[in-house]
């Protein structure tokens, strides 16, 4: 075992998932050469080549639309946008095509692309550099989304995602890239999509969030907790798209109480949908009203306010308790 | 039957001086000395700003920015040779061309510390703000254009720039080929600097030159000396009065060099060679134009440093008052979501701003 940030842990990801699988190409833009521009493909055009590890042009749209037929072909393509706010300049290969190839041909193909891209704000960078707009693919039928929280969960999620029949957009928390590091196992490891995790147990509320946000809300939860001597459950989704729903609703259905912390803008983002799926399956079950944490309806503000738009451990420790409160 | 031949082209290349400053005489533009000495004062204080911003963020008193140093001629000429009336156009990389334009260097300052408040100005007028998005502003030119024609305004065309790398986008293609259908008053300017992050303009095309894209469309298409600035001037003149006369769009691709980093995130001695960065210092745009002014008589060494002294007087002048603001109202993001407030979104706001207060106000919550 060695102890690696998220970088490396999805760089060794990629050596071993293109090392044991020929069919496994990269593709972007400055991956090569440059290594991508958080340093995530380091090591890969050395050892594999330019054949299998291409420096695009520059063109979303064109990366993803030929990545779609690199899949058709018989490759498995991980194609890497530079930003988020660059991603959404591949939606239309996206959702007409790569979540439709299945469905359109009556499941006589499919398209095992991953599409992965740095999220999320928090490290002051410039105008379309800090998004969090998961919903924008989780909408969509037939994309899966993973959003990895931590070095291990990254590798071992791209993994299965790489291995993964469907199209896959793999969603790296910018902020978490370097943050911290942890023992990742050097034996190839797996972790099933659509599953989530409970990485805190707890009896009396259950916080449910996913990728930089999981941090802060952990801290959030341990401090509630010491002071009020209570136990919060903490659930990570790690996958949006499917949502697992069972384990958050189980959860809720133990713990009467919810919040809910997302980065992304308040209106229809993902907080809505699992409020939805409790309010579907766990009503009656519960004692408070659930509460989101969320950014707001705003464009996203540059870096000078982000710190104030983002929400933080303090908001999120005022949100639990606000739930405990609730009689 | 014999194949018949149906249309044949060619690519032209523009220089007006030189790398050494001499001058080709029978193509020099129509400028004033005082035209000369500004346009040289503008390059100047852009080179100066943009090598005071890297200074600055080296200081983490600025955040990321992609310098300019070396592309001075290649957006500052053409803003000379457009008036008030013409729209600018601008991606990421035009410091020049947009104090040309008008813009304090402050706000350039401000908008790379994370301040939207950066793109207001003053002189606003017809300039568009930072364009980040590759390639995706060369659409918004065609549009201002097709705008400026219904409305009649003859006297008004548009000016787009941006990168190598931008001429891979499909947005690219299709703004050539919108403003070619429709004849529509815009220049392209493709500031060639041979690099897009890490990938040499060879990569980025197998074209021989970025000029000739513009015979698919059908429009003219040069290729300029983007460290002249006259030849950048006459280009830029020559294709604005074909433009506003009706002659439709024009794509110039002005050949230059990013002598600094990407942005100041980046390690370019990870891609490119130092000897080839010290091949184009000879060519810096300055320097040439400098021998110029020199060589006609209209600036001489005791001259130059007497400038050189009232640019960075202004550079420090800027930084002075870009530190001094600190009026940036935390919930201005809500005033521009949309023109007219709504309930919910002012709610919102509200509970923003509680949630500021008992984080202790603006000042703790800035990062
Ligand atoms: C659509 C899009 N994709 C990726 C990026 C990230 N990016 C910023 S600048 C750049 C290279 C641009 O190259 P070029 O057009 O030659 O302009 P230059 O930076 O050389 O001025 C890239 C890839 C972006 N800003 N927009
Ligand atoms: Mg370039």
């Amino acid at each position: 075992m060695a102890k690696l940030n998220m970088v490396q842990a999805i760089n060794l990801a990629l050596h071993q998932e293109m090392e044991r699988d020929g069919t496994v190409v990269v593709l972007g833009e400055d991956v090569g050469l440059d290594e991508g521009v958080f340093r995530v493909t380091a090591g890969l055009l050395t050892r594999f080549g330019e054949a299998r590890v291409i420096d695009t042009p520059l063109a979303e749209a064109a990366i993803v639309g030929t990545s779609i037929g690199m899949a058709l072909g018989g490759l498995r393509p991980v194609a890497e946008m530079q930003f988020d706010g660059f991603s959404y300049l591949s939606i239309p290969q996206l959702e007409g095509h790569a979540s439709r190839l299945r469905a359109r041909s009556q499941g006589q193909r499919t398209v095992p692309m991953v599409l992965r891209f740095p999220y999320g704000g928090g490290v002051r960078a410039l105008e379309h550099h800090s998004e969090a707009r998961e919903v924008l693919y989780a909408h969509v039928p037939g994309l899966k989304v993973v959003i990895p929280s931590g070095p291990r969960n990254a590798r071992a999620l791209l993994v299965s995602a790489i291995r993964d029949p469907d199209p896959v957009v793999f969603m790296e928390p910018k902020a978490l890239y370097r943050a911290f590091k942890e023992e990742v196992p050097e034996q190839a490891e797996a972790l099933p999509l659509g599953q989530a995790q409970v990485v805190k147990e707890g009896r009396d509320l259950t916080l449910v969030t996913w990728g930089a946000m999981l941090h802060r809300s952990l801290q959030a939860a341990e401090e509630v907790d010491r002071r009020r001597g209570t136990r919060t459950e903490v659930v990570d989704l790690l996958s949006l798209a499917p949502l697992d729903g069972e384990t958050v609703v189980n959860s809720v259905s133990r713990t009467g109480r919810a919040v809910v912390v997302q980065e992304s803008p308040q209106s229809y983002g993902p907080a809505a949908e699992i409020i939805a799926r409790l309010n579907d399956r766990a009503l009656d079950r519960l004692e408070a009203p659930v509460a989101r944490v969320s950014g707001f309806d705003v464009v996203t503000p540059y870096f000078g306010r982000e710190k104030a738009y983002i929400p933080d451990a303090a908001r999120v420790a005022r949100a639990l308790e606000h739930t405990l409160d609730y009689r | 039957m014999p194949l018949s031949d149906l249309a044949s082209f060619q690519v032209q290349r523009l220089q007006v001086l030189d790398q050494d400053g001499k001058l080709d005489q029978s193509l020099e533009p129509d400028l004033t000395r005082a035209q000369k000495l500004a346009l040289y004062r503008a390059m100047l204080l852009a080179r100066e700003g943009d090598q005071k911003a890297i200074k600055l963020q080296r200081q983490g008193r600025i955040g990321t920015f992609g310098p300019s140093t070396g592309q001075e001629a290649a957006s500052t000429a053409p803003a000379f040779a457009m008036t008030e009336r013409d729209w600018f156009v601008g991606a990421f990389r035009e410091l020049g061309g947009w104090l040309a334009r008008g813009m304090p260097l402050e706000n350039f300052l401000w908008f790379h510390n994370g301040w939207e408040e950066g793109s207001v100005f003053p002189s606003l007028g017809r300039t568009l703000p930072v364009n980040i998005i590759v390639g995706s502003q060369t659409l918004h030119a065609v549009g201002l254009a097709y705008a400026m024609k219904l409305r009649g305004e003859q006297d008004s065309a548009v000016v787009a720039f941006f990168g190598d790398g931008a001429t891979s986008q499909g947005d690219f293609h299709e703004a050539l080929n919108f403003a070619s259908v429709w004849q529509a008053p815009v220049v392209f300017i493709c500031q060639n600097n041979q690099w897009a992050i890490s990938l040499p303009v060879g990569k980025q095309t197998h074209s021989r030159t970025l000029a000739q894209k513009a015979i698919a469309y059908d429009m003219p298409g040069i290729q300029v000396d983007g460290n002249d600035a006259l030849a950048m001037f006459r280009a830029t003149q020559e294709a604005l009065a074909r433009a506003k006369a009706g002659g439709g769009p024009t794509l110039i691709e002005a050949v230059t060099y990013r002598l600094m980093m990407h942005t100041t995130s980046d390690d370019p001695t990870k891609y490119r060679t130092e000897a080839e960065v010290q091949e184009w210092w000879q060519r810096d745009p300055l320097k040439r134009f400098r021998l110029y002014l020199g060589a006609q008589g209209l600036l001489d060494e005791a001259g130059h440093a007497a400038l050189e002294a009232e640019v960075k007087a202004e550079v420090e002048a800027a930084v002075a008052r870009f530190e001094a603001r600190r009026d940036f109202k935390p919930d201005a993001p809500f005033d521009h979501v949309f023109g007219t407030p709504h309930p919910e979104l002012e709610g919102q706001r509200k509970t923003f701003l509680r949630e500021l207060a008992q984080a202790g106000g603006p000042e703790a919550r800035h990062g």
